[in-house]
Formats: C-alpha cells, sequence, structure tokens
C-alpha cells in the first residue's frame, strides 16, 4: 500500500478550444507523488501550473490521459463525485486565502466539515483543535477583515488541514504576504512535512523550491525537468 | 492517520444541516439589512394587500348576506307597487287609484299552496309619530301577530301583540329602537302612549330595527303627508287597527292635484315549510297573483334567491381579487428574483471557495434557494402582520366591517413562500451551474 502513489499523472493533456485555434496548456504530463513528498512546482507564467493544480484539484478534468488519486482513476468522474473528492481528499491552500468575509475564523475552518456532513459540536471541536495547531490560538471569533495577511494564511491552511487530506494543494501560498510573515508561513509548511503530510506548492520563487523535497518544471505545458533536492 | 467517513450522503439532507443552512442564510441576508428589507418590501405588500382587500371583500358580504338573511331565508316577500302607466294624468282631477295586494289574494295562496305555513300580510302608513312634542317621521305598520314569526328581529323589551288585541282593533303599538331612541330619549317607553294622527297608541313592546334592505322600498310606494322615500324606522299596530283608523284609501294633495290612493295590502311575508320549495313556491305565487293583477302591480322579493346572488357576487369579488393579489406577489417575486441574481453575482468568488472546498451543486443550490425562502417567507410573515392590522383600522376609520378569515393569511403566506421557492430556482440554479475555476478566479 504504501509503495502506491497517492497522486499518479499519466500523459495528462489538457486541451483548450478557442474557436479555430488549440491550445494545449498541458501536453502529456506524467508524474507521481508519493505520501509525505512536498513538492514544488515551478516555471514561468503560462506555462500551465495553474491548469495543472486545478485538475490536481479536481477543479478540472485532464482532456486526455489518466489522474488517479488515491489510487482512484477520477479523470472522468462527473461534478457529484468530483465535489466529494475535493471536500473528502483535497486541501486547497489559496494565494490570495480565500476565506468567507462573512464567517469568522472557526466557521471558515468548519465549511469543509459541513459539506461532509459533520454534525456542529464534532466540527466545531476539529476546528479548534486544527486551529490550534496552525498557531491561531485567540482569534478564534475574528472575521477575516480583522486579521493580518499571515494570519488569514494560517486560517486557510487550518481550512485545508481539517478533513485530514490526502494531498495539500498550495497555489503560491506566500505570494501576498511581505517576507516575515511569508517566512513563518513557510515554516509551517516545513512542521507539515514533518508531520508526513503530502504538500504540492505552486511557486516561483526558487528559495522556496530548494525547501521542498522535489522540483517539477513545466515550460510551455511540458514538463521540463524532475529534480529531488538533498537537504543537508 | 485514519481518514473522515464519506458521510455526505447520510448527512445530506439531514434536519441538522439544513438548519445551520438556514442560520448561515438569515446570517448572510443580515449583513446586507437594507438591501434584504427592501427586496422583501414587495412581498410584504403583495400579502398585506390581499389580506387587506379579502377582509374588506368579506366584511361588505358579509353585510349584505346578513341584510339578506334577517329578511328570513324561507320567506317570499310580497309588495304592493303602484303602476306606472296608470299614473300621470295631465287634467287637474282628482283620481282615485287603486291598486296592490288584496286580502283575496292571501286568502287564495293560503287555500291552494300546502307548503306556506305562515302569511303574514300588512299595511303600511307613513306618517308622524308623536309623544308630546318629539315627533319622529315614520312608517306606521299594520301587521298579524304572527308577524314575528316570518322576521328575524327580537322583541328586546315587553312583548309583541296578541291575538285578542288583534280582534279588538286595540290601539297598542310596538315600536323600533330607532323610534324609542327618538321619542324616548331619557325615560322608558313601555306602558306610555304615542299619538298618531288623532289617536293614541300604548306601547307595549320594543324592538330591534328591521335591516333597510326589507323597507327603503316600501316607504316609497307607501309614503304619505309628502315626506317623500328615504327610509324611515317603523312602529308596529295590529292590522285590524291600521284597518279601521286609518282606513283604505290614503291621500295625497299637492298644489292643484288630488290624488288618492286605494290599497288594501302593502306587503306579505309568505314563509315556506322547507327551503327546497322556496324557489317553486315563489313560481307558484306569481303565476296565481298574475292571472289577477293585470297589471304588474305588485312586486315580490325572494331573499333566498338574493342571498344566492350575493354570494356568486361575491365569489366574483373574490376571483377578481385573487388575480390582483396574485399579480402584486409575481411582481413581489420577480423583485426578489432581480436581486437574487445580482447577489449570485456579486458572490461568484464565494461561490468557488465552497466548491472548491467540497459543496456540490444540490449544496449550492439550496443555500440560495433557503435565502430566497428567508427573504419571501420573512415579507410573508410582515404581511400577515399588517395584513391583519390594517383591516381593523379600516373598520375603525371608515366605519366599515372587515372579516379577516384565517385562511386568508395562511393563503396569502404559503402562497409568498411559494413564490420564494419559485422565483429562487432560477438564481439558484445559475449559481450552482458556475464553473467552479471560473468563479474562483472571478474578482
Amino acid at each position: 500500500m504504501s509503495n502506491q502513489p497517492i497522486v499518479s499523472l499519466q500523459s495528462v493533456t489538457k486541451t483548450y478550444f478557442m474557436g479555430e485555434v488549440t491550445l494545449n496548456a498541458l501536453d502529456e504530463v506524467s508524474f507521481d507523488v508519493h505520501e509525505g513528498e512536498y513538492v514544488a512546482i515551478m516555471g514561468p507564467s503560462g506555462c500551465g501550473k495553474s491548469t495543472l493544480l486545478n485538475i490536481l484539484g479536481c477543479l478540472d478534468r485532464p482532456t486526455e490521459g489518466k489522474y488517479l488519486l488515491g489510487g482512484r482513476d477520477v479523470s472522468h468522474f462527473d461534478d457529484n463525485a468530483l465535489s466529494e473528492m475535493r471536500g473528502s481528499q483535497l486541501g486547497f491552500i489559496f494565494q490570495s486565502y480565500n476565506l468567507i468575509q462573512q464567517l469568522d475564523v472557526l466557521e471558515n475552518i468548519e465549511v469543509p466539515l459541513y459539506y461532509q456532513g459533520f454534525n456542529a459540536g464534532e466540527s466545531r471541536r476539529m476546528a479548534k483543535e486544527i486551529a490550534a495547531r496552525v498557531g491561531l490560538g485567540e482569534r478564534l471569533h475574528h472575521k477575516p477583515t480583522e486579521l493580518s495577511g499571515g494570519q488569514q494564511q494560517r486560517v486557510g491552511i487550518a481550512r485545508a488541514l481539517v478533513n485530514n487530506p490526502l494531498v495539500l494543494l498550495a497555489d503560491e501560498p506566500t505570494g501576498n504576504l511581505d517576507s516575515s510573515s511569508g517566512a513563518e508561513i513557510l515554516t509551517l509548511f516545513d512542521e507539515l512535512r514533518s508531520q508526513k503530510k503530502t504538500i504540492i506548492m505552486v511557486t516561483h520563487d526558487p528559495d522556496i523550491g530548494q525547501r521542498s523535497d522535489r522540483i517539477i518544471r513545466l515550460r510551455d505545458g511540458r514538463m521540463e525537468e524532475d529534480v529531488r533536492n538533498v537537504h543537508a | 492517520m485514519s481518514m473522515p467517513d464519506p458521510r455526505a450522503l447520510a448527512g445530506l439532507f439531514s434536519f441538522a444541516k439544513i438548519r445551520r443552512a438556514v442560520s448561515l442564510g438569515f446570517k448572510t441576508l443580515w449583513q446586507h439589512r437594507l438591501r434584504s428589507f427592501l427586496t422583501m418590501l414587495g412581498i410584504v405588500f403583495g400579502v398585506c394587500s390581499v389580506i387587506a382587500m379579502l377582509a374588506v371583500g368579506e366584511g361588505a358580504g358579509y353585510e349584505a348576506q346578513e341584510q339578506i338573511r334577517q329578511l328570513g331565508s324561507q320567506n317570499i316577500i310580497l309588495r304592493s307597487v303602484k303602476p306606472s302607466d296608470t299614473e300621470r294624468i295631465t287634467t287637474t282631477q282628482s283620481r282615485v287609484s287603486s291598486y296592490g295586494l288584496t286580502y283575496a289574494d292571501m286568502t287564495r295562496i293560503q287555500d291552494t299552496i300546502p307548503s306556506v305555513t305562515v302569511l303574514a300580510p300588512g299595511r303600511i302608513i307613513r306618517n308622524h309619530v308623536w309623544n308630546a312634542t318629539q315627533r319622529v317621521d315614520a312608517e306606521i305598520v299594520g301587521v298579524t301577530p304572527w308577524y314575528t314569526d316570518v322576521r328575524t328581529m327580537n322583541v328586546v323589551s315587553g312583548r309583541f301583540f296578541s291575538p285578542v288585541e288583534m280582534e279588538g282593533h286595540s290601539n297598542v303599538c310596538v315600536i323600533t329602537a330607532p323610534v324609542e331612541k327618538r321619542l324616548f330619549p331619557l325615560s322608558p317607553s313601555l306602558g306610555r302612549n304615542v299619538r298618531v294622527g288623532a289617536d293614541y297608541y300604548k306601547v307595549i313592546g320594543v324592538m330591534e330595527a328591521e335591516s333597510s334592505v326589507g323597507t327603503s322600498q316600501s316607504g316609497n310606494n307607501s309614503a304619505t303627508q309628502g315626506t317623500n322615500g328615504g327610509y324611515a324606522p317603523r312602529i308596529y299596530i295590529p292590522l285590524s287597527a291600521a284597518k279601521s283608523r286609518f282606513g283604505e284609501t290614503l291621500m295625497r294633495r299637492s298644489s292643484g292635484t288630488f290624488e288618492a290612493e286605494r290599497v288594501e295590502l302593502h306587503e306579505a311575508v309568505i314563509q315556506v315549510a322547507r327551503l327546497e320549495d322556496v324557489e317553486e313556491t315563489a313560481q307558484i305565487i306569481n303565476s296565481i297573483l298574475a292571472t289577477e293583477h293585470k297589471q304588474k302591480d305588485y312586486d315580490m322579493v325572494v331573499p333566498l334567491e338574493l342571498l344566492r346572488q350575493a354570494e356568486r357576487t361575491k365569489q366574483i369579488f373574490n376571483t377578481v381579487l385573487g388575480a390582483i393579489a396574485a399579480i402584486s406577489l409575481l411582481v413581489g417575486g420577480i423583485g426578489i428574483m432581480n436581486i437574487m441574481l445580482a447577489s449570485v453575482t456579486e458572490r461568484t468568488r464565494e461561490i468557488g471557495i465552497r466548491r472548491a472546498l467540497g459543496a456540490k451543486k444540490r449544496d449550492i443550490v439550496i443555500q440560495f434557494l433557503i435565502e430566497t425562502v428567508i427573504l419571501a417567507g420573512t415579507g410573508g410573515v410582515i404581511g400577515v402582520i399588517f395584513g391583519v392590522i390594517i383591516p381593523v383600522l379600516i373598520s375603525h376609520v371608515a366605519e366599515m366591517v372587515t372579516i379577516v378569515t384565517p385562511w386568508a393569511p395562511a393563503l396569502a403566506f404559503s402562497i409568498s413562500a411559494f413564490i420564494g421557492v419559485v422565483f429562487g430556482i432560477y438564481p439558484a440554479t445559475r449559481a450552482a451551474n458556475m464553473d467552479p475555476v471560473e468563479a474562483l478566479r472571478h474578482e
């Protein structure tokens, strides 16, 4: 079991049809990610990073090829089944945090649990536990607008962790943060790695890439390289 | 590390989940209080006007029906009418016109129709009734002792006159409440005497006033002494006394003209044993009278028919009101849909986030549908409250009878909730069918 990859892309192609022109946003991309890996996906803008992340996040389906998530081929799942996969197997962390403004910190963290059908008491308990783990001790009933960027991103991370997903998908999680709070968030990711969480992070910052186990570079929708970092 | 149970299916439509969705809906709407309130107004006014209009309609219908019912639904009422073509003689001569119902008619009806149980003939003389210097313009109605059997008015105090007093042509009278109020404003009237013309009548009873439907027409026909038309309160005396004191010829003098009318009976109230026989009996009476009265000098009123007519009128009225109601609620519903569509666009990103976090299309539909239903439902409740209060104000200010039937608020409210669902479906499905990727990218 532990040998089976958590994420497995097999010749995934995503084609956009714009009138007469067809554009391959992804072209025959294949790679595996195993449990506990911390993967950085890098490349210049327009290289297909976002498309790849959307497919990995079950928000979009590949035009061709197979995508196995936790051993299940999700390439042809319908909308309901994909929603179910997102809710139960994936955790999203966004560059702009994407917190729901009218909800407070705990309620934001509870959103994925709500769609998984957890009851109020249980989800409240789990949300508090996760909030403590990401260092959101006191500000549990504040609205997102009352928090700093770093704190908002902590809420985002807590929300991604609360349903205990197979994979964390992070899209430039430090892109909107100043360097010091960015560093704090990256430290948090290091901690998550040490807890054997599987992380796939899209970034264009080489320094961040260096902290990961492995860097996948994309260019024009194709995989350019796939290198493993050797940490001291 | 254990994975969370896939409880999605089990808990999808659970009560707890819906309850949380409802509280989220309230929270979201509360954040845009003013907008939510303005959106609700359409439904508030719609529901409120429906209930108020129905209450006014119901009240008006009730008043009409009560008046007709007072005439007695088992009754057939005959009245003498002066035929129009014999009236106008251009020469300034005296003339006696003779018309109307006769005692012979009464006997004929009584003898030929077995379904007639009570037959109460009456004479009506318009005259002034005096108590010392107090005067009232009234209809002096000569009736039989069994008159009270065919009419629904009650004797409030004292009694109605007896067959003995009828036999004896006694000068006794039963006055109605308005007459008592005018002639005896301070002291009790029972046992006192009132004067009509040259004769004194002893007051032996006081009755409720008769409904105006029964009297205004007969007042026109039997007018004497120059006081023409209009509603006049009544006093009742024995028919025998009316016959011997006033005779059968009534005079009317005006400049240069001398007119007299000879009328035996002004009205007759006929009671039929069974309700089903009323209409048929009315037809038979009509055909009996038609043979004797070549000129149409009588008029027949069947309260049952009037009642049915009033009911039909009320039904039409309610249908029209229902249509207006439907339109006004429709307008309210469209207003809500409009705002919800704007709200969906405004919250595109939130929809994207929720979809990314595992919300199914169905979850999004429910979320927006619940908001619409809350708007329409709350508007409905407020509308019902005002709709119940406003008829009360109307009856106070305009002195109209209004009746809020229990089903009117229930109907109005359920229509408003229904409208919430109908007009919520489109914005909600539009929200649910957004592409999550596009929605997340939306600024």
